[in-house]
């Protein structure tokens, strides 16, 4: 008997937890269908009680919420797949190949992860004025093209590839490029799906830098403009939840098909970290 | 060797990136801080004069720059010690043994991790609502007055933590109970034989077997909440009377509101300093904990 009035208060506690982490989320869709206006009435309704699509038809209709969906989706897209394309390159060579000067440069990777990316936040946006990338896709993409927590961990998980394999490959005369593509690659497939799933969520979700570099309205992203557009039609509850439901609603999807991927990713950031 | 050209062929397209918009940037800022960069250098760079160490000693004498770090500090003295012990809680719940649909709970708490910041902190803004925010509602309902959450300058920071805990305590709680998970089950085991209940379980076995993960992650939080910026970015402006402008905040207005890129690489560095020393503070403490 005790252990069933364990169970009770384990799990009302358990459900306490969940509705207060998913609540600002469920009355986010909730308001994004209430037509203008009634959601600012005390007290706040919880559902709509005429639901309408109408925010969201305002949103593409009036505030260009298709151009910014499209920046954002092309941005992150391109991001993953250049931080795809380097990261695992770049890990491979620092776990299995062998080059003057790979250690000193492992410590020098290491020892930066420590400073945060807003130290070279000024500089860099006078290298992208320089180079023309202000206000250009280049500017978002470019940087964020190599990261050495991408780097480190596509290079945690190719230790582990045998060093046997890759050497029978060489004697039977393998080019290091057709190794790299016919073996290794497919090995390290779990990982790059955790690279791309973070690369992907850091660009959507990313707000700083785009502020500071995409500089013309039709080119902001999602988080950009919700913020900008949150600024004149404050007081338009209704709208503003319906720009935050398209923007938070394709990740939270992303990351429901991919969790295991994501999740991994967290513990090997952090324990090898 | 083919392999060392190879290996340098391979890392080449990664270190040029990571060189160029990076490691360059960083060793500009450090440059950029040390002179008076403003419009007219943007517009004419002979408009440039080195000034040495003078941006860093304005800030010294900046009201400003003391009130953001103040502000900042407050932020993570509040934030920091809530969110774990949040993460805690929510890491022994979902790890429990009698707990079902563990891999559920486990979601619906990181739900809120990967939601886009600026998104939900306008989610937030209208939860916070004086009027007709469900917050003030529901307090309501146990006898409190409403409270202007996000226009009095006593409350807009608490709400912010209060907003920074809900947001950020699924991460944490996700390395923590993969530490819980691997803390050996004899140890539960024998500490049963000796008689323990649930609570003396959790202060002699789980607490102190945790303490290097909870460690990791306290400075992984303190080194993350310093970076406080989009929060109140989106939720207050810094506003009221500056109560939330954090250090980062500062930095985005001097640098890219008055284009003062100079003041702005000298606050950046400044802050990457307080964390460092931070960082390394903690670090010393915990090596010293564990030696003793």
């Amino acid at each position: 008997m005790r252990r069933r009035g364990a169970q009770l208060l384990l799990h009302t506690a358990l459900l306490a937890l969940a509705v207060g982490a998913l609540l600002p989320l469920l009355w986010m869709v909730a308001a994004s269908f209430m037509p203008a206006g009634t959601a600012s009435v005390a007290p706040p309704p919880l559902l709509p009680h005429h639901p309408t699509t109408a925010n969201y038809r305002l949103l593409f209709a009036s505030q260009g919420m298709g151009r910014y969906f499209a920046n954002s989706l092309c941005l992150a897209l391109l991001c993953t797949l250049f931080s795809l394309l380097c990261n695992s390159l770049a890990g491979f060579a620092f776990a299995k190949l062998r080059f003057r000067g790979r250690e000193a440069l492992l410590r020098v990777l290491l020892a930066a992860l420590v400073i945060p990316s807003q130290v070279a936040m000024m500089p860099l946006f006078l290298m992208m004025k320089w180079l023309g990338f202000v206000n250009t896709y280049a500017g978002v993409v470019v940087p964020a093209a190599a990261s050495i927590f991408g780097v480190f961990l596509v290079r945690q998980y190719a230790l582990s590839i045998p060093d046997e394999l890759l050497e029978a490959a060489r004697i039977d005369g393998a080019g290091e490029g057709r190794i790299f593509l016919r073996i290794v690659l497919p090995v390290l497939r779990p990982i790059l799906v955790t690279l791309a799933i973070f690369t992907f969520l850091a660009s959507w979700n990313d707000f700083l830098w785009p502020l500071i570099v995409l500089t013309d309205q039709s080119m902001y992203t999602l988080p950009v403009a919700l913020a900008t557009v949150s600024r004149e039609h404050g007081q338009d509850n209704e709208l503003m939840m319906a720009g935050a439901v398209l923007t938070v609603l394709p990740i939270l999807a992303l990351f429901l098909a991919l969790q295991r991927y994501y999740l991994r990713g967290i513990l090997m950031g952090s324990v090898k970290g | 060797m083919r392999t060392s050209l190879a290996g340098w062929l391979f890392a080449a397209p990664a270190l040029a990136i990571i060189g160029v918009f990076f490691f360059v940037p960083v060793l500009g800022a450090l440059a950029v801080s040390l002179t008076d960069f403003d419009l007219y250098a943007l517009a004419d760079i002979r408009n440039l004069r080195f000034v040495g160490l003078e941006n860093y000693r304005h800030l010294m004498h900046s009201r400003d720059f003391w009130r953001a770090l103040g502000n900042t500090s407050y932020f993570v003295v509040l934030a920091v010690p809530l969110s774990l012990l949040t993460s805690l809680a929510a890491a022994l719940l979902v790890n429990s043994r009698l707990a079902r649909w563990p891999a559920l709970f486990r979601t619906a708490c990181f739900a809120p991790v990967v939601a886009t910041a600026v998104a939900v902190a306008l989610v937030w803004r209208y939860l916070l609502h004086t009027r007709y925010g469900l917050l003030n509602w529901a307090l309501g309902g146990l006898g409190v007055h409403p409270i202007d959450w996000l226009g009095d300058p006593h409350w807009a920071m608490p709400a912010i933590v209060l907003f920074a805990v809900w947001k950020n305590f699924g991460y944490n709680m996700i390395i923590l109970i993969a530490a819980l998970q691997a803390i050996p089950e004899d140890l539960y085991e024998a500490a049963r034989l000796d008689g323990a209940g649930p609570w003396q379980e959790l202060r002699r076995v789980t607490l102190p077997m945790l303490r290097p993960t909870l460690a990791l992650v306290t400075i992984l939080t303190v080194a993350g909440y310093f970076q406080l910026f989009a929060e109140p970015f989106v939720m207050t402006q810094g506003g009221p009377l500056q109560s939330t402008m954090s250090v980062l905040y500062l930095m985005y207005e001097e640098g890219f509101k008055y284009w003062n890129l100079g003041t702005a690489s000298a606050v950046a560095f400044l802050l990457f300093l307080i964390v460092l020393v931070l960082t390394t503070l903690q670090m010393r403490f915990l090596r010293r904990a564990e030696a003793a």
